[in-house]
């Protein structure tokens, strides 16, 4: 187990290294101008030119990129052009508040879509089945930013129960776990987990229903076994591919969602993706992304290290 | 699309609602259009949002926009300086004269060598706090400026690269922070983000990137009658339209700034204000004069202009506009007495069309940039749609190159013979008109085609130059305004370019909000308004 952990980890390096690679030539490949949103628009040739060469961006990309890099394996991200602030602040505070999100959303979904996704396996073409198809479809086919609005207009429009956006009262440097703030979670936590929820049912319960009619599920009632002691076997032979779902969702939820974030100006990853694309902040758009992809990069792999702790099978291959 | 479905469904039952219940006691908040706080060192970016929410309320300039008055175009007032003066002798030698016992919020004087100093902030790279983000922002704004100094605490000079009446304008774009603060704050601007300190009426207290920045009056600021009556002022940045609709809808927010035109209807009907007022800005496409150019017959620019259904426009935007009779807006004080008049006749244009070559049985095909949004570019979708309806009926085709907005100022800078444009015979873009340089010079001079400037259509016409020759060498405002309105005339007689809108700043207020006039600038002032 420790030599298949040991060799997932420096099979993390040479991902890390593709993914600042693409991610630093992605965007430099799109069009448009890092200094725009930093200079008036009546900004002289010659006044581009200087800014260009203050910035370092008058140099060859593969300069560039070795710049960035070293500054990297430093700890430094750089600093926003758009804003003069560094990048790992600015990404730190932004994935600080996702990952707020993502937990709470995280927390509401899994449960429910195993529980849902168990019991339309458990009962499957029954009643109950359908009734969770049905809820699981609609999660994964309702654009969850639609839905959002929608949630908006009616708790906190129309019943004025909760907020509209933000990440607290006091905006989110000052969180705390008290209801002031919790409010301002809610809402945008229920909207995200909607999709977990639906994919996690539809997964779980292909698995739980798939299992329940395998050959070694007869054999273990042909033995009487009981249904408690069968039901724990279902679930162990299914744990490793929800699992799996579970770790890709995750990575998902963490990474931020742009579109509800936006919904609800939450000030997290997604968001701060989103501005970084909209005014070519090169720094901060590759230090996003990098640290978004590590998120999935972590996430994976800790799937795959509880995966192999379950089922053997993996590891020995 | 699926937002915009998505909006309507959701607020179509919503119209009996009541409004949230805002919970501000004397305190303002803001939704604006940013999706960031802008720059709060000095010279903000951002542009008129930066300038309107942090440049003119926690600085000042030299010389200030007059907000006090809604029922014409704010002009120049006196700020920090008192009053200023152009050398007989030599018409490049100016004289200001430094407002005295002004402090700045951080309680040090100001003197003219502040003045020196902020210059040097922007202009001056190897000054110790010359800042290349302020100095982005600052340094094109004014061109005229070739050297300064103090001759004493009070009293400033400025000299000029040449002869330059529109100088005071400029120095509207110049906002002045503290010497002393930057010192305090170890010389790091990034310091200063955060502790900013001016002489505006406004003290920012608070700042957290991205999310918000908080203002409280500054009570001993110079000009008494302007100390705000708020308790505080709320900046939130609220990039989104929906998000900040619904900020305000559930009580977030007091104030949004540019309600969508679909919902303005609905806030409305459950109470909230919808303000708006003309101020300097231009929604028109830019034409391309190179050779080949079907622009450059006059007769098809004056077809073009007729054939534009405008008040069919303003319909489709909800009154949310001014209709073009001009460049500049109908009550500018530089609008003159054109001959030609800008009105929907697509009889007339027709003809003019027929006259130049071009009808229903010979099409002329012409290629327009546009872009899907950007800042002050209002809907720039379906009004350029609207416009390429419009143009066909009378026979012209237009195809659009549409690009995004950061790139769309890449082709503005870069101009109508720059290969990215990718022979496109006109630009969508929109911008302050508010003084002689952005409204006029930048536009047509002939000097000032790209890389040197923003002469997107390569125009030069020696008459045109000569007048802006008039314009920096009248130094009386009275016989430099008449001189404007000779350069307007001949902006809409030879119809220069494609005239067809003006934005009005529509904002969507609380009724709780009180005492706000809405002044005809891309500045406003909020030292008046009360919270009940």
């Amino acid at each position: 187990m420790f030599a298949y952990v040991i060799r997932r980890l420096l099979l993390v390096l040479p991902v890390a290294f593709g993914v600042s690679i693409i991610c630093f030539l992605l965007v430099h490949i799109a069009p448009g101008d890092p200094l725009t949103a930093i200079m008036a628009v009546d900004a002289t040739a010659e006044e581009q030119a200087a800014m260009r060469a203050a910035y370092g961006l008058d140099r060859p990309l593969p300069v560039q990129f070795l710049f960035w890099l070293g500054n990297l394996f430093q700890g430094d991200l750089g600093n926003s052009i758009a804003t003069g602030r560094p990048v790992a602040g600015e990404v730190w505070r932004a994935v600080q508040n996702s990952l707020l999100l993502a937990v709470t959303a995280s927390l509401i979904a899994f449960p429910i879509g195993l529980l849902l996704g168990f019991l339309a396996g458990y009962f499957r073409d029954s009643w109950l089945d359908k009734l969770v198809t049905s809820i699981a479809i609609a999660g994964v086919s309702v654009p969850n930013y639609w839905l959002g609005m929608v949630l908006v207009i009616i708790f906190a429009v129309k019943l004025a129960w909760l907020p509209a956006m933000g990440a607290g009262p006091a905006g989110s440097d000052g969180w705390t776990f008290d209801w002031l703030h919790i409010r301002h979670l809610i809402l945008p936590a229920i909207t995200l987990a909607v999709v977990p929820i639906g994919i996690v049912a539809r997964t779980v319960r292909a698995l739980v229903g798939d299992i329940f009619h395998m050959d070694f599920v007869m054999a273990l009632y042909a033995k009487g076994m009981s249904n408690f002691d069968v039901l724990i076997h279902v679930i162990r032979n299914a744990a490793a591919t929800a699992l799996s779902v579970i770790g890709l969702q995750m990575g998902a939820l963490l990474g931020g969602s742009i579109l509800i974030e936006t919904v609800f100006n939450w000030p997290g990853s997604g968001m701060l993706l989103s501005n970084a694309i909209f005014q070519r902040d090169l720094p901060l758009l590759q230090g996003t992304i990098l640290v978004l992809a590590m998120f999935f990069v972590t996430a994976n792999l800790v799937v795959d290290i509880l995966q192999a702790a379950i089922d053997p099978r993996i590891k020995r291959s | 699309m699926f937002i915009r479905i998505a909006r309507h469904l959701a607020f179509a039952g919503m119209l009996s609602l009541s409004a949230g219940i805002a919970q501000a006691q004397g305190t303002l908040r803001i939704g604006m259009t940013a999706s960031d706080i802008p720059l709060t060192t000095g010279q903000p970016d951002q542009g008129g949002e930066g300038l309107r929410f942090i440049g003119y309320t926690v600085y000042d300039a030299l010389i200030n926009w007059d907000l006090s008055a809604v029922d014409h175009a704010a002009g120049l007032v006196p700020g920090l300086a008192t009053e200023w003066s152009v050398d007989e002798a030599d018409k490049t030698k100016w004289i200001f004269k430094i407002r005295e016992g002004v402090k700045f919020h951080d309680g040090s004087t100001l003197k003219a060598q502040d003045i020196v100093w902020n210059f040097d902030k922007l202009l001056n790279d190897k000054a110790p706090q010359y800042d290349p983000r302020q100095s982005a922002q600052g340094k094109s704004r004014i061109p005229a400026v070739a050297s300064y100094r103090a001759i004493d605490d009070q009293t400033l000079e400025i000299i000029t690269k040449s002869p330059d009446a529109t100088l005071p304008y400029q120095l509207a774009w110049i906002m002045v922070s503290s010497p002393a603060n930057w010192e305090a704050q170890g010389k790091s601007w990034e310091a200063v983000a955060a502790n900013p300190s001016g002489t505006g009426p406004w003290k920012m207290t608070a700042f957290v990137p991205r999310e918000k920045a908080e203002m409280v009056p500054n009570t001993e600021y110079w000009d008494q009658p302007r100390v705000p009556k708020l308790d505080k002022l709320v900046l939130i940045p609220l990039a989104e339209p929906n998000a900040r609709a619904n900020a305000l809808l559930s009580g977030q927010v007091d104030w949004i700034e540019a309600p969508a035109p679909d919902m303005v209807p609905m806030m409305q009907g459950q109470g909230f204000n919808i303000t708006q007022n003309e101020y300097p800005h231009n929604w028109t496409w830019h034409l391309s004069r190179l050779e080949g150019s079907p622009w450059n017959d006059e007769r098809i620019r004056k077809a073009a202009n007729l054939a534009v259904d405008r008040e069919g426009l303003s319909v489709l935007l909800g009154g949310l506009m001014v209709p073009a009779k001009g460049f500049m807006p109908p009550s500018s004080p530089w609008f003159g007495k054109p001959t030609f008049e800008v009105k929907y006749d697509p009889e007339a244009a027709a003809a003019l069309l027929k006259e130049a070559g071009y009808g229903p049985d010979n099409r002329l095909k012409v290629k327009a940039l546009i872009s899907p949004s950007g800042s002050g570019q209002m809907l720039p979708l379906p009004m350029n749609e609207y416009i390429q309806q419009n143009l066909a009926a009378i026979g012209i085709d237009v195809e659009f190159m549409v690009v995004e907005w950061n790139q769309m100022i890449n082709l503005w800078r870069a101009g109508a013979a720059d290969p990215s444009v990718e022979g496109s015979q006109s630009i969508n873009f929109t911008y302050s008109i508010q003084d002689p340089f952005v409204g006029f010079i930048r536009h047509v001079q002939c000097d000032l085609v790209s890389p040197n400037g923003t002469n997107w259509g390569h125009y030069c016409d020696q008459e045109m130059e000569g007048l802006f020759k008039d314009i920096r060498n009248t130094f009386d405002p009275e016989a430099q305004t008449a001189v404007m309105q000779k350069v307007h005339e001949k902006f809409v007689n030879e119809a220069l370019f494609l005239m067809v809108a003006h934005d009005v700043a529509p904002r969507a207020l609380s009724p709780k909000v009180k005492g706000y006039n809405q002044a005809q600038s891309w500045n406003q002032d909020f030292s008046p308004i009360t919270i009940e």
